[in-house]
Order: structure tokens, then sequence, then C-alpha cells
């Protein structure tokens, strides 16, 4: 039987030497993102933003400069023209037009029509109109997600384990979600429901990935009652790293034809959650880990049958 | 641990049967599905507008509207109730919520409040809970009516309400399959329509009020002039047949909603496309006593406040039935019919969120979403061969199972698949498989510290239970809080994460155990290879 590693079993790779060099990068990184995020800020969909999407298929290879031309002369602000897939398939997006709700139905009627007599033959196969008052709300409830998914990981890592690893996962957490908000910015992917979708996955994933790395520190804290934290978290690191890897690889692996595969919406999607595997990974080892090490020096060890307790009552029966 | 009793592997065995049975359905051809009994043909897997190609509106009801006629009627009610009460006034102005009386005699104040008052009875008992439609107060010589909050509120409940029926009876008659029409929020209403491509006619027939009234001419009165008291200019829709406009009076002599019946048809005469329509009893005798006394006269039929036509009436109309004729097609002909017939929206629809995916696309994507999952499961099970061997390909028919008993949950509940659901089940394939990864892992750890195959298995299972609990936990957790806040297609997404990885707590515990169970009672290896 052939048996692929990602890596050689017993690997004793002192990931805590590098802490402050993880961190360091990781809150420069984080930080950049913020800015990135403020200037030149994201490219909201229409989700968001409001606004208008047209997904046309022309009978022929689309005439991109003459069809802008055409467009920009019904002066509706900017219009941007974008090729995917084949040659004859154009998306049309315009920015949310001035005026009430009903302007945007008006605009999406008239580039229809426009397309209908320009280039006869062409097929509009999606029309998507966002008027603002339901881009604000629909905004506003995706932000309220992100913040309860946030609020729900620590307190569900709070009682599994104890503050510090909770802790730990949403410093970790904020950080991978600030960096994904500026891989948004930085590649300028539509922000749009999609995106907090994928967020949320990275999240999920992320937690995932940390709670894996936890559990095992958890456990040798009771094994190895004399071990200092440093070499512990190491320890655990270690162990659990062909299955972070593994774990890893296999979602790669599977949002990987979502990035080659997807079409036009869910394209981005798997190009967001490829990044977010990434960043994952290496949050739960450079970041995630180290955090640790700073809050549970001197707590985590000390007492050791207080530490002991919360692990072993939660510790359900298989 | 290790131990399976001759039941469970049945109840095991079974359930891996109950998610393939339950999930053919999805795979079987129309034909196949019916004849079927029609509970297990149904339970399948719907698939979302984006993935069928379909349209979803999302309209508003227009609130400022709503009270804007309430408001219009309180100051013609309260004209009428002041001149009862003989009661002098200088001005009745209209306000945002209410009306402002500006009496010639202060000293009326308390009998022009004990009027205005009366106008409360007629309609708290329409609203219900005894609470007074409207405030009513004196402040020297002015007297203002307020509409209450919950007189508002009621209203644009019943607004809503009857905008959902109405707007139900205009798209059954388009004969759209399958609508979905829910109340959302306040003063929404959300409107799919699967397999609709063109939306453009449903729209315009959503956005038509379509308050039909019938009203005098004012033959002498000059359009371009400023219409006496009473009167009103509306302009014409005949499309250039008969004058722009014309002065007609404000006074409705007989209302669309005493129609009871309405039908396009042509003129037997001219050919032209007409619409007949038929009175009920009231409207019937209103339309006889108004014909009577007009002849003679042009008579304005007023749509939304634009004349379709203005005939002469020639002789009285006692039948209560009558022709509308204009400048009709047979598509306008029968959208009017329907219009009428399906009666008018208390106030106007604005959509102000359209969604709408071309069957075609819709298509394509299944097509790249099958794909992507086709393409996904390979190179996941790819991977678990080459990383695990034997225990890996046991993993592999643990995630096919799990993708077959997610979509037997998902049919079992009719949920409906969109094109984020696909992406969902892929993601669901790499967090799923890592239960597997966890316990293989446990288990080859377990062997090279020296444990026998037996001992080994039992121990990397259990340990890595916990994990496996903990991290897929936290999943759904997050999944349901997107259900929760997510809207539409995104919704779909979450929901298949959610049953995608409690099944996967089913197959990669339970169902790879016993795979294993197995393998270790055939091959009795003292060690696992490691």
């Amino acid at each position: 039987m052939f048996h692929l590693r990602l890596v050689r079993d017993n690997t004793r790779i002192p990931f805590m030497k590098g802490r402050h060099a993880g961190l360091i990068v990781s809150a420069l990184l984080s930080l950049a993102s913020v800015i990135l995020f403020f200037h030149p800020g994201l490219n909201y969909g229409i989700d968001f933003a409001g606004g208008i999407v047209i997904e046309a298929r022309t009978p022929q290879a689309a005439d991109f400069p003459s069809l802008r031309h055409t467009l920009s002369g019904l002066n509706m602000g900017q219009v941007q023209l974008q090729e995917f897939g084949s040659p004859q398939d154009v998306l049309i997006r315009l920015e949310r037009q001035p005026g009430d709700d009903a302007a945007q139905q008006r605009a999406a009627d008239q580039v229809r029509a426009t397309l209908a007599k320009e280039i006869p033959g062409t097929q509009v196969r999606r029309v998507e109109a966002v008027g603002a008052s339901v881009s604000g709300e629909l905004f506003a409830n995706g932000m309220i997600a992100l913040g309860l998914a946030m609020v729900a990981m620590l307190v569900y890592i709070w009682f599994r384990f104890e503050w510090q690893f909770g802790a730990g996962a949403v410093v970790t957490l904020l950080l991978d979600i600030t960096k994904t908000v500026g891989f948004y910015a930085v590649t300028d992917i539509q922000f749009n429901l999609t995106a907090i979708a994928a967020i949320l996955t990275i999240m999920g994933y992320s937690v995932n990935d940390k709670v894996v790395v936890y559990d095992r520190v958890r456990e040798n804290l009771r094994i190895y009652k004399k071990m200092p934290l440093r070499e512990l978290i190491d320890l655990s690191i270690n162990e659990t790293l062909n299955r972070t890897l593994g774990t890893s690889m296999c979602t790669f692996l599977s949002v990987l034809p979502l990035a080659i595969f997807g079409g036009e919406a869910l394209q981005d999607f798997g190009i967001v959650l490829i990044f977010g595997v990434i960043i994952a990974t290496s949050s739960s080892i450079f970041i995630a880990a180290p955090i640790l090490l700073f809050l549970g020096e001197n707590r985590l060890r000390r007492g050791s049958p207080d530490s002991e307790q919360p692990a072993a009552a939660t510790k359900p029966a298989p | 641990m290790l131990y399976f009793s001759r039941w469970k592997i049945y109840l095991i065995l079974a359930v891996c049967a109950a998610g393939v049975i339950f999930a053919l359905p999805n795979f079987f051809s129309r034909e196949t599905l019916a004849s079927l009994p029609s509970w297990y043909a149904n339970s399948r897997v719907h698939l979302g507008l984006d993935l069928r190609g379909g349209s979803h509106l999302l309209l508003e009801v227009d609130m400022a509207a709503v009270v804007r006629d309430r408001v219009e009627g309180l100051v013609d009610s309260a004209r009428s109730q002041l001149r009862t009460g003989n009661i002098g006034y200088t001005a009745i102005t209209p306000a945002e919520k209410g009306l402002t009386v500006r009496l010639r005699d202060p000293a009326q104040a308390d009998e022009a409040v004990k009027q205005l008052r009366q106008l409360n009875s007629g309609n708290a008992g329409v609203l219900g809970g005894g609470t007074p439609e409207l405030d009513v107060a004196a402040n020297g010589d002015s007297v203002t009516v307020t509409l209450s909050e919950k007189a508002l509120r009621d209203r644009a409940t019943q607004a809503v309400e009857q905008s959902i029926e109405i707007v139900r009876r205009r798209i059954d008659e388009t004969g759209v399959n399958e609508p979905t029409i829910a109340r959302q929020g306040g003063d929404r209403i959300l409107v799919q329509l699967p397999g609709v491509e063109d939306p453009d006619r449903v729209k315009r027939l959503l956005g038509t009020t379509a308050k039909m009234t019938f009203r005098l001419v004012d033959v002498n009165g000059d359009p371009a002039a400023r219409p006496q008291p009473g009167m009103e200019v509306l302009p014409s829709a005949e499309g250039g047949r008969g004058p722009a406009a014309y002065v007609v009076r404000k006074k409705v002599e007989v209302d669309g909603a005493n129609l009871k019946n309405a039908q396009a048809g042509t003129n037997s005469q001219t050919g032209e496309w007409v619409v007949n329509f038929e009175f009920d009893s009231v409207g019937a005798r209103r339309f006889a006593e108004v014909t009577q006394a007009n002849v003679g006269r042009p008579f304005a039929i007023v749509l939304d406040n634009k004349i379709i036509s203005a005939p002469v009436i020639r002789e009285p109309i006692i039948g209560g039935r009558g022709q509308i004729s204009g400048n009709f097609s047979a598509q306008t002909a029968n959208d009017l019919a329907v219009l009428l017939r399906a009666g008018a929206l208390p106030a106007p629809l604005t959509v102000i969120e359209e969604r709408t995916v071309g069957p075609d696309l819709g298509a394509d994507s299944i097509r790249a979403g099958l794909i992507s999952v086709a393409v996904g499961f390979v190179l996941v099970c790819g991977y678990m061969l080459a990383a695990y061997g034997t225990f890996g390909f046991y993993a592999c028919v643990a995630l096919l199972v799990n993708i077959i008993l997610t979509v037997a949950v998902l049919s079992l509940l009719q949920a409906t698949l969109t094109l984020p659901g696909i992406a969902g089940i892929l993601l669901m394939l790499g967090l799923a498989v890592d239960a597997n990864i966890l316990i293989n892992e446990r288990i080859r750890e377990e062997t090279v510290r020296g444990r026998g195959a037996f001992s080994a298995m039992e121990t990397g299972f259990r340990r890595a239970y916990a994990t496996v609990v903990d991290s897929n936990l936290t999943t759904v957790i997050k999944m349901i809080l997107l259900f929760i806040f997510g809207v539409g297609a995104v919704k779909g997404f979450s929901v298949t994460i959610i049953f995608g990885i409690l099944t996967s707590m089913f197959t990669a515990t339970v169902l790879v155990r016993l795979m294993m169970v197995a393998w270790l009672r055939r091959h009795r290896p003292s060690m696992l290879p490691t």
C-alpha cells in the first residue's frame, strides 16, 4: 500500500520560535488589508451597492468597443463590460441609477431594448436589478451574520475549552477575515452576498482547523504535566500537522473545480475559498498557537488539576 | 466499541439503502415519476430559480400612496360632514397624516370636533378593536384630524394583504406554474416565477394599479385652463384618436370594483380588439341611472388616471354590460381584461429587486455544477486513496454515501437546491473527509506508538470523536446563522452544508467504522501497516 505523507512522521519543527515573526507579519498584512478596505475600498457588487447586472450572449463574438459606445450613449453612468467564458458572453454592469427603486427597472429595460435593437439575436440570459433600499438591508444583514458568527464561535470555544482558547481563536479569526477582505480589495473581486457566504465559510473552516490543534493541546496538557507550554504547543502542532495539511489539501482539491468550472457566479467564490484555506491553515500554526502561548503561559500550566477539570468533563463518550 | 451487533449492522445498511431510495426520484424521468405514488415522486430536491430559470421579484407597496388616498377621502367626508353640521370653514388643508380645518367662527370649535368625530364611527368598526381611527383636536379657530398610528398600521397591513390577493389573481391568469407569492416584512411582496424568462409582461401587469372609474366629461371645459372645483384634467391614452386630455368630474359615477367580469374580444363591425365587461347588480343599477340621465354626453372610462376612451352615451345602458374600445392589440386587450377581472391594487407596487435567469443559463449552471462536483469528488478520493490506501477507499465510499444521504435528506425536506448550494456540496466534500483524516491519522499515531491493530483502531476512533464533533459543530453553528440572515440563493448554500455535515458525522464515524472493522475481522493483522 502506498501512503502519501505530506510531511514525514514525528516531525519536531519548532514553530513557536517563529511566533513573533508570524504575529508581526500577520498583523502587518491585516493592517494593510484594513487600509485597502478604506482606500481604494471594495468593489461592491449590486447586492450591496445596488445597480444592474445583465448577462447576454451575442450571436457572434461580441464587439466590445461598439457595444461600450452604444451603452454609454444611454447616459446611465459608468458601464462596465466584461467577457467571461466565451467571447460571445458579455456581462454588463451598471451602477445604481439615481432616483427611486423603479429607476433601476427602467434602466434595465432600456438596456434590454437597446441590446435587442443593436445586436439582433442577442439572448439576455440573466438580469439582476437591485434598488437602494434592498441593497442597504442586504448589507446590514450580512454584517450582522458575520458579527453573530464571531460571537457564537467565541462562546462555543469558551465553553468547550477555556477562555484563552476562545480569545486566541477569535483574534485569529479577526486577522483571517481582515486578510480575506484585503484579498477582495486587491483582486477587485465583487463583494456581494456570495462574499459573505465565502467569509463565513472561511471562518468555519478556520475555526475547525484551530479546534483540532487546540484539542490536541488540551489533551497533551493532561498527558505531559511537566512540559513547558511552548514545547507542548510545538508538539501538538507537529502531531496534528499531517491532519491539518491533509484536510487543507482535501478542501483545496474540492474547491479547485469551482474556481475552474464554476462559471461567472461561483468562480470568484472558489478563488476566495482557495485563498481562505491557505490563510486558515497558516494561521492555525503561526497565529492561533502563539496567541494561546502568550495568554496561557503560567496560567494553563499552573494548577494542572484545575485546567484538567473542564476538559475531562466535556469529553463525550464515544 | 469495535463490536457491531447484528441488528446494528442491519440498521446502518438500512439507513444507507433508505438514502439511495429517497435520493433516486431526483434522477427519474418525468414519465417514470408520473407512474410512482405521489408521496414518493414529490420527495425531490427542488431547483432554485437560478438553476431552473425564472424570475424573482421583490415588490414594495407604496404606503405613502395608501395614506394619501385615505387623507383625500377624509377631506371629502370632512367637507360634507361640516356642511351637514352647518359649520362654516374657510379652508380644509390635507396634511401628511390627516387634515386641518380652519373655522370661520372659533366659537363653533367644539361643535366641529363633535361633528368630525362622527367620521370615526363608520370606520372604527371596520378596523376593529374599538380604537378610534382619528384623533380630533381643536386649537383656537382650527381643528386638526389625525389618523392614529394604529389606524395607519392596520391600513398598511390591509393594503399589503389585499395587494397579495390581487397579485396572485393576476399572476394566475398568466398561466405561470407554481408561482410563490409571499409577504415579506412590513410592506413587501416576494414573487417568484419559475420558468418565466421574460418577466416584462408580468412586471407590466403588476405595475398597473388598474383602478378603473367611470366619470362624466365636462364638454365645455378647457383642458389647458385651470380646472373648476370638483373637476380635473386627465390625459388621454387613446393614442392620438381624440383630444390629448379631457376635463372630467372628480366624482366617480361607477367604480371598477363593481365589475363582475371582463373579457377581451373583437368588435364585430370594426374588427378591433375591445374589452367587454359586465357589472354586478349594484354597478348595473348605477350605470343604468347615469347613462339614462346623460344621453348624448361623453362618458369617460378612466384607468389609473388616464382616459382609455370617452364614448358618447347614445342610449341608456340597462343590461349592465358595456364595451371599452381603445387602441388595443390582442395582448393589451387581454391584459386589461385580466387587470379588470383581478381588481385594483390598493396602492401602486414598485419592483425594488429583480433577479431573472434564463432557462438555458440555468441548465448551463447545473452542468458546470455537476462537472465541478464530479471533478472535486475524484480529486479528493484520489488524495484519500494515495494517503490512506484501503482506509482511504473506505473514506471515499463514505463520501459517496454522504452525498447520497445529503441529497436524500434535502429531497425529503423538499429543500431548494441553488447554484451556491452546489458549491456547498463541493465544499462539504472537503469538510466531510476531514473526519476521516482525523480518524485515520489517530489510528496511525496509535499504531506508530506500538499499539496492536484492534487497540489502535479503538483508541483512534474514540480520541478522534470529540475532535470531530467540535470541529463540525462550529461549522454547523455558522451555517445556521448564514441561513437565518442569508438571502435567497445563499440560504441554499447553508442548507446543503448543514445537512452535509450532519450526515457526514454518521458516514465518517459509523459507516467507516463498520467497514474498517469488517476489514480487520477478515485480515486479522496484529499491527496495522503505516
